[in-house]
């Protein structure tokens, strides 16, 4: 039963790391109606930029704000280049430019910073907690609880960014309806700025803790695949949402490798949660919390 | 002045309906086809025919597959790649099992499976659309690329997972020089790029586009929904693996699941969109561009790079090409939404008002 329960747990922290690439997702769709595919690359441009800032000669504490403002107006850039032009195209088509956005973004962050595959370093280490581990003979790794406790103050910070402050106010709103929100003199294209400059802000993060635990690699932008099915479980338009759904397809993800993955000859990992979620889209096609609107066949 | 219509009257329901009702435009398609199959096989080196031209045709095809379900039937799908390695990997279990097997139709069987499996992976559009069913296509990628190296019957217990491709035999004849194959490979995909002009203007792509724009409206017509997008599922899964087949047969010569990963779906998609979604001339625009703008990328990049004496690393060329191409994409999007065959469509407007502005 332990074992059991250290799978769970274990998933469920991995989970969290799904959930943070998600939030980024859906800021921005959101929004702005944009399904930003070019997240995974962001999330790999920032911790590209961290590790290339380290190496010449920052300091851990000067290479995050940095990286953090090089994040913040790679998102305004993007907003003003690809998608002001872009304003009233069909969605599929902002699909489309976000999807070249991503070729651009891996093909400049390996120029500017080398391709080679880096560590990065957190002064965390991923190891088993040893008092856990005594008393509960569980192992459930550290810096996967950071990471949890990360994403918990960053999911808090949005929140209450988004119900306690004008501008987050303005986001739920021109989120609703364009036209109205407009109507009312909120200003869409600053909010569309800040949005992307969030939604940077959030690649750095996670970012930092994918770049932590895999290094950083060209295979950090495949990370955004995986949080597709998140956003399927969790509706795209839903902050906890996000991290519910990157919790269910963790745990589950975890589960299934290891409880179903004997029987079928294992790697059930790559594809299991996009089943999972496909199946959970024939019950409720609007995920756990997306709003209700969603186009019904 | 050359490009009029003037004069050129419909006394026929026939010459109503047919595909190209400007006589320009005939003389221009049949001039092209003629020069595609008899010109470019005589005239093109190895290296053009078999890096260039060959894996052009194939995109084409796949990507008129997609365009069929994207664009006519409005059902966004990142899971093309998936059904070319089903198309691909069913002809050659065709080839290997049974005795005697022609491979034409062998290709028509991986298609036909590939069929059945996009049916399979079709059904969830009856529930759900939009990015949802990206998602859903998603699993189809990532499944059936899995089950495609997990089962060993399939790649006939291969050790390496790369299997070399049976060889083209058509009557006795056997296509091994690239000229060869690309004269398949050309009759194969005008015979299917024919079908699917036709399909597109007659009763199915109608029934398909009424789908596409406001599926309740085309229930009330007495559409059945079900029917038509199933159908338009099969029938891009069709093409999309006698695409994988001709690229595991034709271009390739292995079958391998890696030929088919999820990069692929992606560049097909951007075919369909570059290209321009819902024409079968986008389709070929598409692949055109997909394909060629990489090779010409990379020979000015490196023509540039000797003339000017730069020594650019080979890695960061490589990465200014995805650069370029990410940039070139985002401009075309911002440029012309509608794709390569929207900017056609303008050029003829303008050429058919010539000299005069209106």
């Amino acid at each position: 039963m332990s074992f059991f329960f250290e799978v769970l747990i274990g998933g469920l922290l991995s989970g969290v790391m799904y959930s943070l690439v998600a939030l980024g997702f859906v800021l921005i769709y959101k929004a702005s109606g944009v399904f930003n595919f070019a997240q995974g690359a962001m999330v790999f441009f920032a911790a590209l930029t961290y590790v290339g800032l380290l190496e010449h000669g920052f300091s851990a504490w000067l290479a995050i704000p940095a990286t953090l403002l090089v994040m913040i107006l790679l998102g305004l850039v993007t907003e003003r280049v690809v998608l002001r032009p872009l304003v009233n195209q069909p969605q599929i088509t902002l699909f489309m430019a976000t999807i070249g956005l991503t070729f651009f973004i891996e093909g400049l962050a390996q120029i500017v910073w080398g391709a080679n595959v880096r560590g990065l370093e957190l002064g965390l280490q991923d190891e088993p907690i040893q008092w856990l581990t005594d008393n509960t003979g569980m192992n459930v790794s550290k810096f996967d609880l950071v990471a949890a406790g990360v994403a918990a103050i960053l999911v808090t910070m949005l929140a209450l960014f988004f119900s306690r402050t004008r501008i987050g106010r303005a986001l739920r709103a021109v989120a609703d309806d364009h036209q109205a929100a407009l109507a009312v003199g909120i200003p869409l294209q600053q909010i569309w700025a800040i949005v992307w400059g969030v939604a940077g802000a959030v690649a750095l993060v996670a970012g930092l803790l994918w770049g932590a635990r895999n290094g950083v690699q060209f295979a950090l932008t495949f990370v955004a695949l995986k949080a597709l099915p998140v956003l399927i479980l969790g509706g795209f338009d839903s902050i906890p949402g996000a991290i519910v759904g990157g919790l269910i397809i963790g745990a589950s993800e975890k589960l299934a490798e290891v409880y179903l993955g004997p029987f079928v000859g294992g790697g059930i990992e790559g594809w299991f949660s996009y089943v999972f979620a496909l199946l959970f889209l024939l019950v409720r096609p609007e995920g756990l919390f997306g709003e209700k609107h969603i186009d019904r066949v | 002045m050359l490009y009029r219509e003037a004069g050129q009257f419909k006394v026929s329901y026939a010459q109503d309906q047919q595909i190209f009702p400007i006589r320009q435009d005939r003389i221009a398609v049949l001039a092209l086809v003629a020069i595609a199959f008899i010109v470019v096989p005589v005239v093109g080196n190895q290296y053009w025919l078999s890096a260039i031209f060959i894996p052009f045709l194939i995109f084409s095809l796949a990507a008129l597959g997609l365009n069929i379900l994207t664009g006519y039937a409005g059902q966004l799908s990142l899971g093309t790649a998936a059904f070319m390695a089903v198309g691909a990997f069913a002809s050659y279990n065709f080839m290997l099992r049974v005795p005697g097997m022609p491979i034409l139709l062998a290709f028509i069987g991986g298609g036909t499976v590939a069929a059945l499996v996009g049916i399979l992976f079709g059904l969830p559009s009856l529930r759900i659309r939009g990015f949802y069913l990206v998602v859903a296509t998603l699993a189809a990628q990532f499944f059936i690329l899995w089950f495609l190296t997990k089962v060993g019957w399939i790649t006939n217990y291969s050790s390496s997972g790369v299997i070399t491709a049976q060889q083209i035999v058509i009557l006795g004849y056997a296509f091994t020089s690239p000229a060869s194959k690309y004269l398949l490979v050309l009759s194969i995909v005008t015979v299917m790029a024919l079908a699917a002009k036709n399909m597109a203007r007659g009763n199915v792509g109608r029934s398909w586009m009424a789908v596409r724009d406001m599926d309740v409206a085309a229930e009330v017509v007495g559409i059945r929904l079900m029917r038509a997008k199933l159908l338009a599922f099969a029938v891009s899964s069709f093409y999309c693996g006698v695409a994988g087949a001709l690229i595991a047969y034709a271009y390739l010569g292995t079958v391998e699941p890696e030929a088919f990963s999820l990069d692929l779906s992606f560049r097909i998609l951007f075919m369909v969109i570059i290209g321009g979604v819902g024409t079968v001339l986008g389709s070929f625009l598409g692949a055109a561009f997909v394909t060629l703008v990489p090779v010409l990328l990379s020979v000015t990049v490196r023509f540039l790079d000797s003339s000017l004496d730069l020594h650019i690393a080979e890695s960061v060329i490589s990465n200014l090409e995805l650069m370029v191409f990410g940039g070139l994409i985002i401009f075309f999007l911002i440029v012309e939404p509608h794709g390569l065959a929207r900017l056609w469509q303008i050029a003829k407007e303008k050429l058919r008002l010539w000299p005069f502005p209106h």
